[in-house]
C-alpha cells in the first residue's frame, strides 16, 4: 500500500469489491468487538484510513507474542491489516540486523515524529541494563529514546504490561513494565501470556478505523476485551452457580464438564476474551481443554499461589504471608485451601477404592 | 478407535442461552414485521457451550434462499425456516471462519448490489465498448 493511498484505494486496487470491503469491515468490528450496528461506521472509517507506522520493538520475552500474532488464524482480514500499516521495524521479523536495523528504526522515528505507533514485547530490565541489549543499547535507552516521540505505545503481552515471568519473585533482572519507564505516553495494554492474536490486531485495527485509543480498563486494557472476567462469560458457569464442581482432573465431575474452580481455575479474577473469542481458530480454549484458567492477563499472575489452588487459597500473595495469616487464624483461604485438598483426597480414595 | 475415543467423556454443558437466543431473535422478527430496524447478532460474542451454536443453527432450520458469495474467501448467506431471519458466515481464503451473524431482516446488506460496485462496473463496461 503506499503511503498516498487510503485504505478503500488500495483495496479497490488489489481488486476488493465494495461488498468484500463490507465483509472485512463485518470481520474486523466482531474483532474489535463493536456491535454489529456499528459496521458502517467501521466501512467509512476503514476507507478513509492512512497507513500509520509502526515500531515493534522486543526486550526480556520468548516470542510467544510474535509467535502468536504470526499464527493468526484469519489471514485474510488480519494480512489486510497488516498491509494497511507500515511495520517499520520488528527485529524478530525483519531480514535487517544491527546497524542497518537500527538505522531503519532512527528513519522511520524522524520521518513519522509524533504519528507512529510504538508496539513492545517483553518486560525492561532495569536491575543491571546490560541483561539485555540490542545492538549494544540497552532496552531501557531504547524504550526511552523511541517511545519519546511516539503517538501512542501498544505494550503487547503480560511482560510487557505488568512485568510478566521475568517480574516474578525473585525478579532476578529487576524487569518492570512499560508503564514503569513511560509516563507521558498513552499506553494500551495488552496482556496475556501470550494474548489472544485477534486482541493485538483487534487493537491495531481500532487505531486504524478510528485514529483514537480504545477506551481502557484501570489496568490500561482495551475494555472491548477486557471489561469481563472469563468466569462471567465461561459456558462452564452454570455449574458454579450449582455448586458442581471437578474435585480431581479425572472424577465424574471432570468427565461431566463442570466447574474447575476448585481445580484452581483463575476464571473468576481474570480479565480477557478466552471464553468468547477462543484460540486456535475459535476451536477452543483451556477451560473448554478440561484445565483451569491460570490467570495470564493479570499482573503477578506467576506468584499468586500455585495454578491448581483455589483462587480462595491463593489471594495471600506470598509463602510468609500465607503463613503469617494461618498462625493468626485468620486463613479462611487456607482453610479453603486444606478443605479442597481434603476432597481431593477422599474422592481420589473413592476412584481407587 | 484411538485411544483418545476410548475415554468415556459425557459433557452434559449448556450456558441456557440458546433459548434467550431465540426470543431476542422473535422479537427482532416482530420488529422487522412493524416496519422498524432489522437486528444482526454477533454469534462469537455470546458464551455457547460446545454444540449450542450447532442446536441455534437446527432450530432455525433453513429456508427457501442460499447464497455463496466468493469477496475475500467464501460467505455462505443461508435464509433460515423463519422468512427474514439470515445466517450468514464468512470465511476467509484458508476456509476459516472469520465471522458468524444472525441477520434479521428482508434482505442482507452484502446480497445487494453495492454503489460503488454499480459505478465501478459502469466505467468498465464504457471502456469495453469504446475498445
Amino acid at each position: 500500500m503506499r503511503k498516498d493511498q487510503n485504505l478503500g484505494e488500495y483495496l479497490r486496487a488489489q481488486g476488493v469489491s465494495r461488498r468484500g470491503f463490507l465483509k472485512f469491515c463485518s470481520a474486523t468490528a466482531s474483532l474489535m468487538a463493536l456491535p454489529p450496528s456499528a459496521i458502517a461506521q467501521v466501512a467509512d472509517a476503514l476507507a478513509k484510513a492512512r497507513r500509520p507506522s509502526v515500531i515493534w520493538l522486543s526486550f526480556q520475552e520468548c516470542t510467544g507474542c510474535t509467535e502468536s500474532l504470526t499464527r493468526s488464524h484469519a489471514p485474510t482480514v488480519e494480512s489486510l491489516i497488516f498491509d494497511a500499516i507500515s511495520l517499520d521495524y520488528h527485529h524478530t521479523l525483519q531480514a535487517a540486523a544491527g546497524h542497518g536495523a537500527e538505522a531503519a528504526r532512527m528513519a522511520a522515528m524522524e520521518e513519522n515524529s509524533g504519528e507512529y505507533i510504538l508496539v513492545v514485547d517483553g518486560s525492561i530490565p532495569v536491575g543491571n541494563p546490560a541483561y539485555s541489549t540490542i545492538a549494544g543499547i540497552s532496552n531501557l535507552d531504547m524504550l526511552k529514546e523511541t517511545a519519546a516521540n511516539a503517538f501512542a505505545l501498544v505494550a503487547v503481552g503480560t511482560c510487557a504490561a505488568f512485568g510478566g515471568i521475568p517480574h516474578a519473585n525473585p525478579n532476578p533482572t529487576g524487569a518492570v513494565s512499560v508503564s514503569d519507564i513511560v509516563t507521558d505516553k498513552p499506553i494500551i495494554n495488552v496482556s496475556g501470556c501470550p494474548p489472544i492474536p485477534v486482541v493485538i490486531t483487534g487493537v491495531l485495527a481500532h487505531f486504524l478505523t478510528f485514529g483514537t485509543i480504545p477506551e481502557l480498563d484501570a489496568l490500561g486494557r482495551p475494555a472491548a476485551f477486557f471489561g469481563q472476567n472469563i468466569h462471567d462469560r465461561c459456558y462452564r458457569r452454570p455449574f458454579y452457580e450449582r455448586g458442581q464442581f471437578a474435585e480431581t482432573f479425572d472424577d465424574e465431575g471432570a468427565r461431566k464438564g463442570w466447574c474447575l474452580y476448585k481445580l484452581g481455575c483463575k476464571g473468576p479474577t481474570t480479565y480477557n476474551t478466552c471464553a468468547t473469542l477462543k484460540w486456535n481458530e475459535g476451536t477452543s480454549f483451556p477451560i473448554q481443554s478440561g484445565h483451569g484458567c491460570i490467570g495470564c492477563s493479570e499482573p503477578d499472575f506467576w506468584d499468586k499461589g500455585g495454578f491448581y489452588n483455589p483462587i480462595s487459597a491463593g489471594m495471600w500473595g506470598s509463602r510468609d504471608a500465607l503463613l503469617g495469616a494461618a498462625a493468626a487464624g485468620a486463613a479462611l483461604g487456607v482453610g479453603s485451601a486444606l478443605a479442597a485438598r481434603a476432597r481431593k483426597k477422599k474422592a481420589q480414595a473413592a476412584e481407587e477404592a | 478407535m484411538s485411544s483418545l475415543d476410548a475415554i468415556a467423556v459425557n459433557t452434559e454443558v449448556v450456558t441456557g442461552n440458546v433459548e434467550p437466543l431465540l426470543h431476542e431473535v422473535r422479537h427482532a422478527l416482530k420488529r422487522l414485521a412493524n416496519g422498524e430496524d432489522g437486528t444482526v447478532i454477533d454469534l462469537r460474542s455470546l458464551p455457547l457451550a460446545p454444540g449450542e451454536e450447532e442446536q441455534i443453527e437446527a432450530a432455525l432450520g433453513q429456508g427457501e434462499v442460499r447464497a455463496e458469495l466468493n469477496a475475500l474467501g467464501p460467505s455462505l448467506v443461508q435464509e433460515t425456516s423463519y422468512p427474514g431471519v439470515w445466517l450468514v458466515t464468512h470465511r476467509n481464503a484458508e476456509q476459516a471462519v472469520v465471522g458468524r451473524f444472525i441477520e434479521v431482516t428482508d434482505m442482507p446488506e452484502l446480497l445487494k448490489s453495492q454503489q460503488a460496485d454499480i459505478e465501478y462496473g459502469i466505467n468498465r463496461l464504457e471502456n469495453e465498448l469504446k475498445n
